[in-house]
């Protein structure tokens, strides 16, 4: 097991009390922050750990404070991302029901490095068991002293509330958010103007993803150096894989970036291999929106060199041989599957979630939809095939927000490789699994 | 929420909690507060929002009628029609699809005798698929109410079946109590 920084406590009973907590040392990197850095240090050590935004963009975390607008005098907020619904995505739940202190001493350390005396997390509405449990932890932090007036007698005070979703995937654009989070319907803002200018009540606000935010308190601690130690490459310490589908262990597990991905499929201390004896078919490595790889092409580049589990090497090949590392959302398909029926649920769903501004992608998830269902119950003709990918090449970059691309992308990249299977629901007329 | 001479108003226990969400966001931003209000309104009437129900909880944030029928309509988990008593939903994404949610769903429907988006006659389920519930390392799973259950089996969906018609379980109630 490789160094754990988000999970290192997770397993110990009651952790989601504060008094459990704080005996483990929790809130110790609140106490070092508020008194011996300036927020514009906070935000210079998170830039020079090289944390990247876990919720799938990969963005520099730091970068996107650094962009904060501090010119005016506006309310600044900022606004934890737990709208986890990206299919194969399981890794916040268990932050925030497990270790929710975690979250919000991190929650504390953003909201001091970029000036905000608000702040918000939002969760999805399905999730409420949770929201309960983040409120609890809430209000021990308030009774101890770390939410509040005055935290600490440092002079600083911070308000943090839960706000629930209601079952949209879309609220998980950051814009989009902001939108739910105001009390409108879902749809996302046309950027520019950003968030970190024009966000939340029209104030400079920043999103972060409630696993970049729970990496926080760790960094202050041990500082940047020793973060960017971790890992390989531009992909600096360590993510949360959650790992699903025809594997021996499901679950969550916390891995140094770099592991090789094969170590991570076949290892007893990650996923244990296929279930069943089977064998590997295709992986989705990072949420249902990025491009699903055939074995192959998991394990190993096109290149022929180990696939490591990093942002760099899962993208190696582009789109034509690589993939993304996304949120880590690891779906595992054995030789039983039906990339096609699988591939239907995932348009389904994007047609589902689509909010309907954009018709390229309002119309387009539906066709996408219509077309996979009729090719899966053998009413497809060959035509089809490239009609989907016509398709999805037209919402491509047509969009808004990327719920375009997240939705196009699996489909592009399943008739990509897979097409033999797909021809093989036009020639039986039939699904052949 | 009490219906009395037609009209639609919650408790004052209720509305001390309401008050004290839209105290959470800024002065004149009380429309915020309107995924939470509305998630208690639809607990409290029975699982489902009517249109009444909706002006009410405008009138309660100062904001059109409209404002509020835009969002309910937007977000999947608001019901726009009566409801069963016990509401399950089946998640039916690609991670649950392949741990066996269609052959689950299929199971729903024949115990319970009704497809998806349809009630029981007495009135006392509902089913409905939903969307990935983010909890796919234990998939299939369903929602009821607040409740997760994950690992889902047929057999598991039979026990859960039994104990719920024992207790002539509700799957709506104010999700902040």
């Amino acid at each position: 097991m490789g160094k754990q920084i988000i999970l290192h406590d997770i397993e110990v009973p009651g952790l989601a009390s504060f008094d459990v907590y704080r005996k483990l040392g929790g809130y110790s990197s609140v106490e070092k922050t508020l008194k011996n850095y300036t927020p514009d240090q906070v935000t210079a050590e998170v830039k020079n750990s090289g944390l990247r935004g876990r919720g799938g963009a990969g963005f520099p975390t730091g970068m996107k404070w650094s962009f904060i607008d501090k010119s005016t005098d506006n309310p600044r907020y900022f606004v934890c991302n737990f709208d986890e619904s990206e299919p194969g995505t399981f890794k916040d739940r268990h932050i925030g029901q497990l270790n929710p202190h975690q979250l919000i001493e991190g929650m504390i350390l953003g909201s001091y490095a970029l000036g905000a005396k608000t702040s918000y997390i939002y969760i999805r509405g399905e999730l409420f068991y949770v929201l309960c449990i983040v409120e609890k932890a809430i209000q021990e932090a308030y009774q101890n002293g770390f939410l509040g007036q005055n935290i600490l007698g440092s002079g600083y005070s911070l308000d943090l509330y839960c706000h629930p979703g209601a079952g949209a995937y879309i609220c998980g654009e950051e814009t989009a958010l902001i939108e739910s989070l105001e009390g409108k319907r879902g749809n996302p803002r046309i950027k520019p103007p950003f968030p970190a200018v024009v966000g939340l009540y029209d104030c400079p606000t920043v999103v972060n993803n409630v696993e970049t935010i729970a990496a926080l308190p760790w960094i202050m601690n041990h500082g940047a150096e020793a973060y960017a130690t971790i890992g390989i490459g531009n992909s600096k310490g360590t993510k949360l894989i959650s790992a699903c589908g025809h594997i021996k262990k499901p679950g969550i597990y916390e891995i140094e970036l770099g592991l090789p991905v094969e170590e991570f499929i076949y290892s007893d201390e990650y996923c244990g291999g296929i279930r069943n004896g089977n064998k590997l078919k295709a992986v989705v490595a990072g949420g249902s929106s990025v491009p699903i790889l055939p074995a192959d092409l998991i394990l190993k580049t096109a290149k022929g060199e180990p696939r490591l589990m990093s942002y760099e090497s899962l993208a190696e090949g582009g789109f034509e041989t690589g993939t993304m590392l996304g949120s880590g959302g690891f779906i595992v398909m054995d030789e039983t599957t039906c990339i096609v029926k699988n591939l239907l649920t995932f348009a389904r769903f994007y047609h589902h979630e689509s909010c309907g501004q954009c018709s390229p992608c309002r119309e387009g998830t539906g066709w996408l939809e219509k077309i996979l269902h009729r090719i899966e119950i053998g009413q497809g003709t060959i035509k089809d095939i490239d009609l989907l990918v016509y398709i999805s090449k037209h919402i491509e970059g047509n969009t808004i927000c990327p719920l375009g691309e997240a939705a196009a992308w699996p489909v592009a990249s399943a008739v990509r490789h897979f097409r033999h299977e797909f021809e093989e629901h036009v020639k039986l007329q039939r699904c052949p699994l | 929420m009490q219906n009395t001479k037609n009209k639609t108003e919650f408790n004052s226990e209720t509305l001390e909690l309401i008050n004290g969400i839209i105290r959470r966001y800024p002065a004149g931003r009380q429309k915020s507060a309107l995924l939470p209000i509305l998630h208690i309104a639809q607990a409290e009437n029975n699982g489902w929002l009517s249109s009444e129900v909706m002006d009410y909880v405008a009138s309660l944030l100062e904001i059109q009628p409209i404002e509020v029928y835009e969002v309910a309509t937007f977000y999947s988990m608001f019901n726009l029609q009566p409801v069963g008593n016990c509401m399950i939903e089946v998640c039916q994404t690609g991670p649950c699809w392949l741990n066996g949610s269609d052959e689950l769903l299929v199971h729903f429907e024949k115990r319970l005798g009704i497809k998806p988006g349809e009630t029981t006659a007495d009135g006392r389920f509902s089913l409905k698929t939903v969307e990935c519930l983010a909890a796919c390392g234990n998939a299939p799973v369903i929602q009821v109410g607040t409740e997760y259950h994950e690992n889902m089996t047929r057999e598991k969906a039979d026990q859960l079946i039994s104990k719920w018609q024992n207790e002539n379980k509700c799957s709506h109630s104010n999700p902040y109590l």
